[in-house]
Order: structure tokens, then sequence, then C-alpha cells
């Protein structure tokens, strides 16, 4: 109980709440003045205005515009005169000879319509570029001379660059270069190129319902081959990678339960009357924990080698830490009586813990198992991307490529959904599994240092 | 209703619905445990098979490495210390990724979740889109944001700060909306009655009774951001992850310098996980007087 004072002065009191009322503004102050400095000292150190300068907004534009179009190229060699078509201009998207998209008409002089009236000429010796509005822009490359342009008279405009050895044209409709040796012309699509089907495969360009016809009639399974050996897309691939993340969390989360469960009851009070064996757990679990998992993948990749392995190897060690720790102190928590009851039928020791003790603990035991396993899809993911496995090694290869931006958004895209799908799972599977159970795992969750504020790493 | 006028079922009649039922349960557990204990096993096979390395090889090496790292740097345990001086500014940096963005995550955490909670929401009908945006900022993993800011501002700390910005507001904004549904809302109705905005009423009204819990949520997160920013240095944002990359691809020869990385990110994450316990502890249970 608190006893007051009655001796004291009105205006005591006064002064004392003055003085209260003062540091609480002055505390309100600054906190949030403290908070500001900080930041604003963050923004010298990590020098945040010459970021400006470092950002390269080409490489955005790139970025952005290739996640969601894809461009074919048209490729004439000045030497033999061979004109080649190919998405993307990679050989995984190149044109048999003789074909080409319906935009281009092969042949002695080679005719790419770019559409609004914009054609550009592959002639023998000319290449021409007829520009609506601006009139047509003609370029005739040689061995000896480089490249000789002639343009409509006039300023030459900003989107024209023309040297000696090179003309560049690049408008809305697409874009065209000419150097000695070759001449080339881009057009830009909307949409992610042979996603289903590439250009060798007999599916190629066929519609849903004729796709539909033809597998009801038998060729259902070379349809998913040809989509499943996708070259350019590699959906076999990418399934793996998937399914090989998957694979990390599961085995790494599971894994780490089954360990840790034995080994927090060595770390608690009331299973473990030795003291010593309770204090070398209890610091066992915090140097696994305070190793970091970056450090338990380093080392691990060195004894096990890059893939799928060392990665579940790696989530196992860490989460033995932690569930260590949180099973310990569930364990701490549990009713003696239960197990008294169970005592009193004769129950060996086994059976005490298996059906005193288990029963209490299995709600904050799958909880966390579950919570834990939504978690570690997306640590898998970025430890995948350090030892080399899953969709994480995936994501990183296609970013260091530096070109292929439509495959880093789909990767970006599958890595989202999944990690959702796991969120959605686990928390279907835990109200499943715990419904009956419902009232009791509310009653331990009620202090939120144990369990509840624990959970989402 | 039950019928009470039924006999009741003699005792073997419960003994055996009794002993039907604990078998049927039995069997259903066993199968589960099977089914389980298979897909272990397979999982553990498919991994195996798929490693660069299988497991009975490198289980006999796993500590090969650690040892030939510590064995260096006790050889070399004179220039330890410098080491760690040398080291200790890339520390500071991954600490201040992790501290930024906590702070930066926390705030727009907060205005994620007071959006996403009934009764608080200046727009009932957007709660959903709210909670989905959360949602999304939660599900992105770090790495990718990270990858990609890197190649559009460069290496450096600010796109590992911005990553674990968006998904630390994602993870605190679920978190911090759980917080406040247990809140009270009758100071939120006073301050209505009293013509206060909307952002008077949080400030004044929701804020104080969630702060404490907020702010030991959010030292949770510094925790785990702490981890985060070091693991984004070693895929190319800055701090101790990078330099712990370099001295690692130095190889042999190197080793002491990356001990003394070891050493100090070891330290750090159980000096402030020690110290966020005692702090949270505090803030939940009030000052032990």
């Amino acid at each position: 109980m608190t006893t007051f004072d009655t001796t004291l002065t009105p205006a005591d009191l006064k002064s004392d709440i003055s003085r209260l009322f003062l540091k609480k503004r002055l505390m309100n102050f600054a906190l949030p003045a403290a908070v500001l400095a900080y930041l604003a000292y963050v923004f010298v150190v990590f020098d945040m205005p010459g970021l400006w300068e470092r950002a390269s907004l080409d490489n955005a534009k790139t970025l952005v515009s290739d996640s969601y179009s894809y461009k074919t190229h048209v490729t004439r060699d000045n030497r033999s005169g061979e004109v080649s078509v190919a998405i993307e201009g990679e050989r995984k998207g190149a044109y048999p000879d003789g074909m080409s998209p319906d935009w281009v008409a092969l042949g002695e002089t080679t005719v790419i319509d770019l559409e609004d009236g914009h054609t550009v000429t592959f002639g023998p010796e000319i290449i021409a570029y007829e520009i609506p509005g601006y009139g047509t822009v003609r370029a005739t490359p040689s061995r000896s001379a480089g490249v000789q342009a002639e343009l409509p008279a006039g300023d030459v405009p900003e989107w024209i660059s023309v040297s000696k050895n090179r003309l560049a044209v690049t408008t809305e409709a697409g874009r065209l270069t000419v150097t000695r040796n070759r001449a080339e012309v881009f057009r830009y699509f909307a949409g992610w190129e042979l996603f289903f089907f590439t250009l060798d495969s007999p599916y190629y360009g066929m519609g849903a319902g004729e796709l539909m016809q033809r597998a009801a009639t038998g060729e259902g399974g070379a349809i998913f081959q040809e989509f499943w050996t996708n070259k350019m897309w590699r959906h076999q691939v990418v399934a793996w990678a998937i399914a090989e993340t998957l694979l990390m969390a599961f085995l790494g989360t599971i894994g780490a339960g089954i360990i840790a469960l034995p080994l927090a009851f060595l770390a608690t009070r009331n299973f473990m009357p030795l003291r010593s064996i309770r204090f070398a757990m209890r610091r066992f679990f915090d140097f696994v924990r305070g190793v970091d998992s970056l450090i338990w993948t380093v080392v691990l990749a060195r004894a096990f080698g890059p893939g799928p392995l060392t990665g579940a190897l790696a989530i196992l060690v860490t989460d033995t830490g932690t569930f260590g720790k949180i099973f310990s102190e569930a364990l701490e928590n549990v009713d003696q009586k239960q197990i008294e009851g169970v005592a009193s039928t004769g129950a060996k020791p086994v059976q005490r813990y298996r059906f005193g003790v288990i029963p209490q603990i299995t709600p904050v035991l799958l909880s966390q198992l579950l919570y834990f396993l939504e978690s570690n899809t997306r640590s898998a993911t970025i430890i995948g991307a350090i030892t080399g496995g899953g969709i994480g090694l995936l994501l990183t290869q296609a970013i260091i490529t530096q070109k292929d931006w439509e495959e880093v958004a789909y990767y970006i895209t599958l890595i989202i959904l999944m990690v959702m799908l796991m969120d959605w799972f686990s928390g279907w599977l835990r109200r499943r599994l715990i419904k009956g159970e419902g009232g009791k795992a509310k009653r331990k969750r009620r202090r939120p240092e144990e369990g509840g504020a624990f959970l989402l790493p | 209703m039950a019928d009470l006028t039924a006999a009741r079922p003699g005792i073997e009649d419960i003994r055996q619905h009794y002993t039907a039922h604990t078998q049927r349960k039995r069997l259903y557990g066993g199968i589960l445990l099977a089914v389980f204990v298979a897909l272990m096993a397979a999982g553990f096979r498919t991994a195996d098979a798929r490693n660069a390395g299988s497991f009975a090889d490198g289980f006999t090496r796993i500590f090969d490495y650690p040892s030939e790292v510590l064995a260096e740097a006790v050889e070399k345990a004179a220039q330890l210390p410098g080491h760690l001086v040398h080291f200790f500014p890339a520390l500071v940096e991954t600490l201040n990724i992790a501290a930024a963005s906590t702070l930066v995550g926390a705030v727009f955490g907060t205005l994620l979740s007071l959006l996403a909670t009934r009764g608080m929401a200046p727009w009932p009908m957007l709660i959903p889109v709210f909670r989905r945006i959360s949602d999304i900022c939660r599900a992105i993993p770090e790495i990718v944001i990270a990858l990609v800011l890197i190649f559009v501002l460069g290496g450096g700390p600010v796109p590992a700060m911005i990553a674990i910005a968006i998904h630390t507001a994602g993870a605190l904004g679920k978190l911090f909306s759980e917080v406040n549904e247990n809140a009270s809302l009758k100071p939120v109705e006073g301050l209505t009655s009293v013509g206060a905005t909307w952002a008077q009423r949080m400030t004044l009204g929701v804020i104080p009774q969630v702060g404490p819990n907020y702010v030991s949520y959010a030292l949770l997160r510094f925790e785990i951001n702490i981890r985060a920013s070091a693991i984004l240095g070693f895929v190319g944002a800055g701090g101790i992850g990078y330099e712990l990359k370099n001295a690692m691809s130095w190889g042999q020869g190197r080793y002491d310098e990356a001990a003394a990385i070891f050493l100090l990110l070891f330290v750090t994450i159980v000096a402030v996980d020690q110290l966020s316990g005692l702090l949270r502890d505090r803030l939940t249970h009030g000052a032990k007087a």
C-alpha cells in the first residue's frame, strides 16, 4: 500500500505536480527529438545526398520496362546480307531459318513493319527507316566508309544519333541501330515471351482451345513435356528450386523441433534437478542462437558444399537454440497436478512425460513449429542465395546477368506466392490442430513474453 | 435433449466403446506418424541427393573449418585487437542499418496497424486493403528487395535499409494491430466527443495504451534485423557481412580476420539479445522496485 503524506500544503502539492508535468512534457519532446537526431545522423552516415548521383535511373527504367515487356531483334549481317530474327536476341528464342513473325517480310529486301506507319527496309545496299511526320532516314553501311547516313533536311532531332560509324534511331515504335557490320531493329511487345512454348515447339502459337482439344486426343503428355522443358523459362528447374526451398524449411524446422524437445527438458528447473547440466544446456541454447544463421550457413557450406541439405542444416542448427529456449520456458510453466495425477495411477516416468507433460505443451509446441515453418520459408530463400540452392540461387543468378528482368519478376512473384501460401497453410493447420484445445492455448499465451512475443523472426 | 429414460449402458458397453475409441485414435495417430516419418526420410534423401556433398561425408568435416579458423586466430592472437578495431566501423554500419530500418519500419507499421484495426481506422472500408498491404510487405523476403535496389541504387547500406524497413513495416503492422485490438476504445470515443481529429485521437488515445507493447515488439524486431542486415551485407549491401565475405574469399592466411568478424558478430548479437530481453521484461512487467 502506498501511504500519502497528509502534512503537505497545497502549494507543495502543486509544485510537485508541475514538476511531474514538466518532466512529462520534456520527455514527450525529447523522445521524438532523439529519434529525429538519430535519423539525421543516419542520413549523413549513409550518404543519402550522394545516393541520388549514384542511382542509375537507366537501370531502373530497363528493370521496369523489361519486367513486363520483351523485344524482338531483327538483325542483318551486313557482310553476308543474312537476316535473322530472335526474341531478346537470344539463341534460345531465335526463329528457325526462313521463318519470321508476320510483321517481318523476308526476301531480297526485308520489310519490317513497326506499325503506325513506321517501316524499316533492309535493302541490298541501303537501309531505310520511314518515320511518319519526319521523313525517311537512309543509311549505307560499307566496310571502307563506315556508315553514311542521309537524314531529311533540318536539325538532327535528339532521338537520332549519328556518327561516322554508327546510326541510332529511337522512336516509340522501336529502335534501329546501324553499324558497319550489322543493322538491327528492336520491336517491343508487352508480356512475357514464349512463356508456355518456345519457337521450336510444335505447339507454339496455339490457342488454349486447340491445346485442350489436342490434350483430349492423347497429346496431353507431349504438351506438358514441351511446356515442362521450355528452354527459355525452364519451368522444371524453377519447380525443383521451389521444392528445394520448401524442403529446406520443412526439414530444418521439424528437425530442430525433434532435436530441441528432449534437450529442452534438460534445461528446465522442474525436470532437471542437476543445476550444472541445466546451466550448461541453457548456455548451449544461447550459444547456438547467438552464432547467427549467417555464420552457421558459412561454416556448414564449407563442410557439405552448396545445396539444399546445407540450407536445411543451417536452419536446423539455428532453430534448435530458439526452440530449446521456447520449449524449456513452456515446460517450466506446466501444471504439476496433471503429472501427479498420472503418477498416482502407477505410470512409469516415460508414461508420465507422455501423458502428463506432452499434452500440456502441445499447443505451444505446434503453434511455434508452424510459425517458424512459415518464417523459415523466407529464410530458406535467403540462405539458398548464400549457399547456392533453391529459388534464392535462381533469383541471384537472374539478377547478376542484369538483363533477364522478366525472369526476376517471375521469380519474385513465385517467392511471394510461395510465402503467402505457406503463411495461409500454417495458419490453417494451426487452427485445425489446436482447435480443440483453443481455451488452453489462449490461457497459456496470456503472458506476452512467453511465446507470443517470440514468434516472428 | 438427452433421453434420460433410456436404460443406462452397462460397464461392459462403456469399456468396449472406450477401447474401440482408443484403438481408432491410436491407429490414426500411428498412420499419421508413419506418413510423417516417411516424408522426413524422403525429404532428407532428396536433399542429400541434390546437395554437392553428401551428409555422411560432410558430417565428419563439420568442425574442420571452425578449427582451422580458430587455430589461425590463436596463432595470430596478437593481431586480434587490431582486427577488432579495424572491423568496428563495419559493425556500426550493420547496427545503423538495423536501427534505422527498425525505426522507419515501426513508424510505417504503426500507421498500417492503425489503418487496419476495426474501431480505429478512419476508412473502415479499406481495412482489408491495408491488411493485404502489410501481408505482402511481410511476405517479400528482404533479399529480393535488396538485390533489386542494389542494381538501381548501387551497393551500400541504403538498399539494405529500405529492404529491411519494408519487411519490418509488414511484420510490425501485423503485431501492432493485434495489440491494438486489445486496446480500450473508450479514450478514442472520449476524444471524438470533444472534436479531436483522427491524428489526435490516435496519438492521445491509442498510442499511450499500446506504447510499451509497441516498444517491446520493436526491440525484438531490432534483434532480428541485426541478423538480417548482417546477412544482406553478405550479398552486397555494406556492413560486417560484406567484410566477412571479403575475409572469407581471401581464404587461408586471412582466417584471423574472419575470426575477428565472427567474434564481433557473436558478441553483438548476444549483447543485444540480453539487453533487449531485460528491457522487454521491464516494459511488460513494469520496473522491479
